[in-house]
């Protein structure tokens, strides 16, 4: 039976030649029953559940015999936290693939010409042979924001303490009489006395020489002080220099006569300083702020609004490595001549990147495109392993949500699955679209 | 090209047939008991894994000894209410499980999945405290008995710190705040809360509510009787707020702290992150794997304090109800077997787990920590089940979590909180 509809397309010499005379059921019964395996696997495990699904969300949520029609949809689209789920799967549509499409490119050119190619393409391609959720664990470690912990933070805190040194006594608080600012609260005058109080310094932060603080007597024509360390075992008084209480040595003491600078006074051994030829009022100390500078807490990386962020880069992570071994095919396949007249018109690198080698490789990137679209709008691993409990209302895709209502104790069967079939109606055109050129392709 | 085809269709028909052959699970059940002895097979579910599920195997092999004609089937499950729940619509639930969650049992026994277990009331009653076996009962029948327990109402400190601050265990909440303001005075933050894990914060606001209001006001919050809007509930988010609003004595930042960060802040024996965390029983199992920290040298334990001088022996914890899904001779002597404080002490003397039971001696307990916290579980006047894990799982594993992590980022909002709590409840409560 020549097939005239097919061959209709091509021109003659490609035409297939007509098929040998078989009865049409055999020629549909073979086929078929080789295709049996696969086709009652795909509909119980697939179609079955897919039509259910659909068919669970007209029903209430935990009452499977009850008809409720459109009720989980509408309580679906006003939910907030659907509506941000939504928001963040949007987010991840536009800029997941389009990433890794670009790093893909990017990185599929740089190293077609280095000499180590294949190695590198090895490594780049690794985090792709890790379960996604793995990914996530790893990563989570990563943006912890404790500095000790956290890998990232411990590296943004080295460089930030390069420029804002912490204190040598971080987070230490102003004691009785002292401001915010570690400044004396009440003012004294020429022979007066500066009693400068420090709480909450750590015991493993007082130097083993520390000695004990003397009460600092007045002197004529000076101002003298101490600046110690107000705490013994129980609290003790505050703002009475006692026995087991420490003087700070080192520290630096600003004289400040009506709110200007004068001079500057380092404390000895036993934390206690003066201030010399000084007359009149008006005075008052300060402890130099910096010395009390609590260390950097490092950036939030996991915090509300830096959340899908960093969880898209670990996936961007695990997602380059495939694109750019894609391209990379893609690129080879790229006649070398082209590139070559190309060169010889006397065009730039740049340019022919951009004018050629990017056209020709259209029908990959979208290739690339369509699928990391396709994967990531169903994310959930990564989410549910890198958000923490306290974020998890900011970092959620639909994916998660349908999750979280359905299977985490929540039992809310209708619910869940309205989002699912949302899920599978914003799938459509992409799988369509993948479909259809496959089979142009073919 | 006959015989090809015929070929074809065989090896077609057979993969066919091994693909539902291996999809279908035969499950017999449990044959039938004879009157002397008993045999059979049980099959139990719970959430035991690792160390934790050894110790387990432990307690089943010593039921095995006294019932040598009986075999045991122990399924660990990670998430045992999504594990159980297909099981009973499936219709093929194993025979006894442990659920970590009485609210879970109710729900059960109402929809019929459950069996009574009036035959061992009397083992029960001579066992354990009428609060346990209280929580136990649905209707008016016995449905299950408490295997483990957790005692959530301990504070956890860290000793050097509390001697460098020259601070004694708190019996009171207000010399709590007091204690909190000296250590940080000595240069320790005082507190280390796990806030990207809400259930902290529920433990925490139900110590002080039971003692601040009382027990059965905290019955009625349970069920929903009062708004989250009662006065009684504003008082105790405001006692709270004491301690989240003083952010500068909480380690590190809490919301982005999870539960085992939040233990290696305290238990950590060189410059600790934090001097004290208000956390259950089961924080030095989660310190041993990731510190050096010594009992009673680097840490110790103090009962959570009364409020305004109520509640300095009230515990609420939670625990592992076991519960019969199919009735058999060999399912009820098991019943009766982890009933008895044999079945205790044998993972008692392992470690790692406090028993509600009352007649388990508090000798074969590995060290006075455990013992201390294991007998006020087993002993106390009064016991409430963990509010969070009976309320509906909308609200007790999610929305109350949420809400209160909101309210650790803004303590002032009170009566904002207050609010929410009640409008995600009321909503939860209705089904």
């Amino acid at each position: 039976m020549a097939s005239t509809s097919v061959g209709a397309e091509f021109p003659d010499d490609v035409r297939t030649p007509p098929a040998p005379r078989v009865p049409r059921y055999r020629s549909v019964l073979i086929p078929l029953s080789f295709l049996a395996p696969a086709l009652l696997l795909l509909g119980v495990w697939v179609i079955y559940p897919a039509v259910a699904t659909v068919k669970r969300s007209f029903y209430d949520d935990r009452d499977e015999s009850n008809f409720v029609g459109l009720g989980n949809w509408h309580k679906m689209f006003s939910d907030e936290i659907f509506r941000t789920a939504f928001k963040n799967n949007v987010i991840w549509i536009l800029v997941a693939p389009i990433a890794v499409t670009l790093l893909g490119l990017v990185l599929a050119v740089l190293i077609e010409r280095i000499s180590w190619a294949s190695l590198f393409k090895i490594v780049l391609f690794m985090p792709l042979a890790i379960s996604l959720f793995a990914v996530g664990v790893i990563w989570r470690i990563v943006y912890t924001q404790d500095p000790d912990q956290g890998l990232l933070n411990a590296g943004t805190k080295a460089i930030h303490d390069i420029f804002v040194k912490p204190g040598v006594l971080p987070g230490a608080q102003p004691g009785e009489g002292l401001s915010s600012s570690f400044t004396l609260t009440k003012p004294i005058e020429a022979g007066g006395v500066a009693k400068l109080a420090v709480t909450g310094i750590a015991p493993e932060d007082v130097p083993s020489d520390a000695k004990q603080a003397v009460n600092p007597k007045p002197e004529e024509g000076k101002i003298t002080g101490v600046v110690w360390r107000d705490f013994k075992p129980g609290g003790g008084k505050p703002g009475v220099v006692e026995k087991q209480e420490v003087g700070i040595s080192g520290a630096t003491v600003t004289l400040l006569k009506n709110g200007d600078k004068t001079t500057t006074q380092t404390t000895g051994a036993d934390g206690s300083f003066t201030f010399d030829d000084v007359s009149g009022g008006g005075y008052t100390a300060q402890i130099a702020p910096e010395t009390f500078r609590a260390p950097w807490a490092g950036v939030e990386w996991l915090g509300p609004k830096l959340v899908t962020p960093s969880i898209i880069i670990a996936f961007l992570w695990t997602a380059v490595g495939f694109a750019m071994v894609i391209i990379g095919a893609g690129l080879s396949a790229i006649p070398r001549d082209v590139l070559e007249a190309a060169r010889t018109d006397g065009a730039k690198e740049f340019q022919i990147f951009r004018r050629v080698t990017i056209p020709l490789l259209w029908p990959v990137l979208t290739v690339v495109i369509v699928t990391e679209i396709i994967g990531v709008l169903k994310i959930f691993d990564v989410i549910y392993a890198i958000a923490p409990g306290s974020v998890r209302d900011d970092a959620t895709t639909l994916a998660f949500e349908m999750w979280r209502r359905s299977f985490s104790g929540e039992n809310r069967f209708g619910f869940g699955a309205a989002i699912a079939t949302f899920l599978m109606i914003l799938f459509l055109p992409f799988l369509v679209y993948q479909v259809r050129s496959q089979r142009k392709n073919a | 090209m006959r015989k090809s085809v015929g070929l074809a269709l065989i090896a077609a028909a057979t993969l066919c047939l091994a693909v539902v052959a291996q999809g279908a699970t035969a499950k017999h059940p449990a044959s039938a008991d004879h009157a002397t002895a008993v045999n059979g097979t049980v099959t139990i579910l719970a959430d035991w894994t690792g160390a934790e599920g050894k110790s387990f195997q432990a307690v089943l092999d010593g039921f095995k000894k006294k019932n040598p004609n009986v075999t045991v089937k122990y399924k660990p499950s990670t998430d045992i209410a999504s594990a159980l729940s297909t099981a009973v619509q499936g219709g093929n639930p194993p025979d006894l499980a442990a659920i970590p969650n009485p609210g879970l049992m109710k729900d059960f026994a109402n929809r019929g999945a459950l069996k009574p277990i009036t035959f061992a009331r009397n083992t029960v009653a001579s066992n354990y405290t009428k609060d346990w076996v209280k929580l136990g009962t649905v209707n008016g029948k016995l449905y299950g008995v408490f295997f483990k327990g957790a005692n959530k109402s301990t504070v956890w400190y860290n000793v050097h710190s509390f001697k460098n601050a020259g601070v004694k265990p708190p019996k009171d909440w207000k010399a709590v705040i007091a204690a909190a303001k000296t250590l940080r005075a000595s240069g320790t933050k005082a507190y280390s809360l796990g806030g990207a894990d809400g259930w902290t914060l529920t433990d925490l606001f139900e110590n002080l509510y039971i003692r601040a209001a009382n027990p059965s006001k905290y019955d009625q919050l349970t069920q929903h009787a009062i708004k989250w809007t009662d006065p009684s509930v504003i008082a105790t988010l405001k006692l709270m707020a004491q301690v989240l609003s003083d952010k500068d004595n909480i380690a590190g930042n809490p919301l982005q702290t999870d539960f085992p960060k939040s233990v290696t802040n305290v238990f950590q024996p060189k410059n600790p992150k934090a001097a004290m965390t208000f956390e259950g029983d089961f924080v030095p199992g989660v310190a041993a794997g990731q510190t050096k920290a010594k009992a009673k040298t680097d840490y110790n334990v103090f009962p959570f304090p009364a409020v305004n001088g109520r509640g300095g022996d009230y515990v609420v914890g939670g625990g592992n109800v076991v519960v019969m899904f199919k009735d058999s001779a060999a399912a009820r002597a098991l019943v009766s077997y982890l009933a008895s404080p044999q079945a205790g002490e044998i993972w008692a003397k392992r470690g790692g787990f406090s028993s509600p039971n009352k007649n388990v001696k508090a000798s074969v307990y590995p060290d006075d920590i455990t013992r201390t916290t294991a007998s006020a579980l087993a002993k106390a006047s009064t016991f409430r089940f963990d509010l969070s894990d009976l309320a509906p799982a909308a609200f007790g594993s999610k929305d109350m979590f949420a809400d209160l992590q909101a309210f650790l980022k803004n303590p002032s909002s009170v009566t904002a909180t207050a609010a929410k709590l009640e409008k995600h409840a009321k909503a939860a409560y209705k089904k």
